[in-house]
């Protein structure tokens, strides 16, 4: 196609059609691509965790679970009333079931009731000396290790330690364990994290850090 | 553009002869209520130019066999203008508040609003008739190969909107903020969270975290009554435009009628 001028390679119709459709690209990119950010942002911002006292160290039995309701997000418009509560099945460490290796962060083994098929809250029993699923029938064990039905790998953990100022136990933020019970990062039910599961569903930005000094796989 | 033909006049508005003895003395031409109606519409027209795309869109041919089950579409429809109205009136009553403010509403619009329980109902048991609907219609359109060429196009948009109309179902289905709804949802996302690769992050994207938390509320009441019945209203008018422009199927029990001029001619 010609130019006005010899040898032009743009026509002066060419060149403001080019102007005008960008600019409305521009203008629209402008609005669209920061409310799409903005949206997106929780994706990638880690999320705080308090260390929260759930009583003294006399309350948690070795050979049966206490419940305690903690709260699992504390984001900056607060406390999102009972949706924020989860429960955790604490009892203290018991050498003789507890083979997994012994640190400053699991001397209580507090469990969380979220099963890991879809995220259904398992009871524990005692007679059965088994947590049951009401969903889809999980089974679970006194360690959290999965006995039947469709969990994909134990119950998942809480860290907790000892507070020697305040001389409580607190719980602190929430980790996943394969079968062998090694620490990952959390990751959400129905997700396995033994073999090619742990890259399958990786490590998200949005779980809270674990503690300082703990050897926690990603 | 060649005109259609216009279609009959009902017998209300046909103009009607002067009777023995009438003398023009009633009404005058100007003051006829039907007469102003029509000077209305015609000023309206005559700035617009709607009335050949309206004709274009209202009186189209349909092929002979043309029957009940060719009405699923607009049924769906329908169902959709029901869930849009009462949720648009749903909205002036309810609160996304999570920590008690969604519950505590709804139960308001159920047991205290007037008439509250008739318009939730409509939304929830409508939300429902729509889902049945949409899979009648997809199905009529499967069995009688209505997809197939030159309806691709509108088989994949009505699947898109078959999509969104799923995820409507599941956002709207924590709003009342029971413990269903709660746990429903939970189960839900984290069915969503195992997709491979991809499905962690949409379910952080989801709950606005990594847990269900303070925002979750709002986002799922975003998205159900903003950004995805969005979506949906612009597809049907995608959807419909090709429908009035492709026109529809003949069932498929009808054998194929060649026309007389292309019939080959025999010997005689």
């Amino acid at each position: 196609m010609p130019g006005a001028f010899e040898g032009e390679t743009v026509t002066r119709r060419r060149f403001m059609t080019g102007v005008v459709m960008g600019a409305g690209g521009i203008a629209t990119a402008a609005f669209t691509l920061p409310a799409l950010a903005f949206s997106a942002g929780p994706v990638f911002k880690h999320e705080q965790w308090t260390w929260q006292p759930i009583g003294p160290a006399t309350d948690f039995p070795k050979d049966n679970f206490v419940t305690r309701v903690i709260q699992i997000q504390q984001g900056p418009l607060g406390a999102a009333g009972e949706v924020n509560n989860t429960l955790a099945y604490v009892r203290s460490r018991n050498p003789a079931i507890d083979t997994e290796p012994e640190d400053q962060y699991n001397h209580w083994i507090a469990l969380s009731s979220r099963c890991m098929h879809l995220g259904c809250p398992v009871r524990w029993t005692p007679a059965a000396e088994r947590f049951i699923c009401p969903c889809h029938g999980g089974v679970y064990d006194i360690r959290g290790m999965v006995t039947g039905g469709p969990p994909v790998r134990p119950l998942d953990r809480f860290y907790t330690r000892f507070n020697h100022a305040r001389r409580l136990v607190e719980v602190g933020p929430r980790y996943s364990v394969n079968s062998e019970l090694r620490r990952f990062s959390p990751r959400y039910p129905g997700e396995p994290v033994d073999g090619i599961g742990q890259y399958l569903y990786p490590r998200q930005f949005a779980q809270p850090k674990p503690p300082p000094g703990v050897s926690q796989k990603k | 553009m060649p005109r259609l033909p216009a279609p009959p006049l009902p017998k209300a508005l046909q103009p009607r002869p002067r009777r023995p003895g009438d003398d023009g003395a009633g009404l005058a031409d100007s003051l006829d209520p039907v007469e102003a109606g029509i000077t209305a519409v015609d000023w309206i027209d005559e700035r617009t130019s709607l009335s050949p795309g309206l004709r274009w869109m209202m009186f189209r041919k349909v092929p002979r066999g043309t029957n009940w089950y060719y009405t699923l579409g607009t049924a769906t429809l329908f169902a959709f203008l029901n869930q849009a109205v009462t949720g648009v009136f749903l909205a002036m009553y309810y609160q996304p508040g999570s920590s008690g403010g969604a519950y505590e509403s709804v139960r308001y619009i159920t047991t205290d609003a007037f008439l509250g329980q008739f318009v939730r109902g409509m939304h929830k048991w409508g939300a429902s008739v729509m889902i049945i609907l949409i899979f009648l219609h997809m199905g009529r359109v499967f069995f009688f190969g209505a997809y197939k060429y030159p309806r691709e196009l509108t088989w994949v948009i009505g699947v898109v909107l078959l999509i969104l109309t799923l995820a409507m179902g599941f956002t709207g289905y924590l709003l009342p903020l029971d413990q269903r709804a709660y746990w429903a949802t939970i189960v839900g996302v984290n069915i969503n969270a195992g997709g491979p690769f991809i499905g962690p992050y949409l379910s952080n994207f989801l709950l606005g975290g990594a847990d269900f938390g303070a925002t979750t509320l709002s986002r799922f009441y975003a998205i159900h009554m903003l950004i995805i019945p969005g979506a949906i209203a612009a597809l049907i008018g995608a959807h419909l435009y090709l429908v009035a422009k492709l026109g529809t199927t003949a069932p498929p029990w009808l054998k194929a009628e060649p026309e007389k001029a292309l019939q080959p001619e025999t010997d005689v």
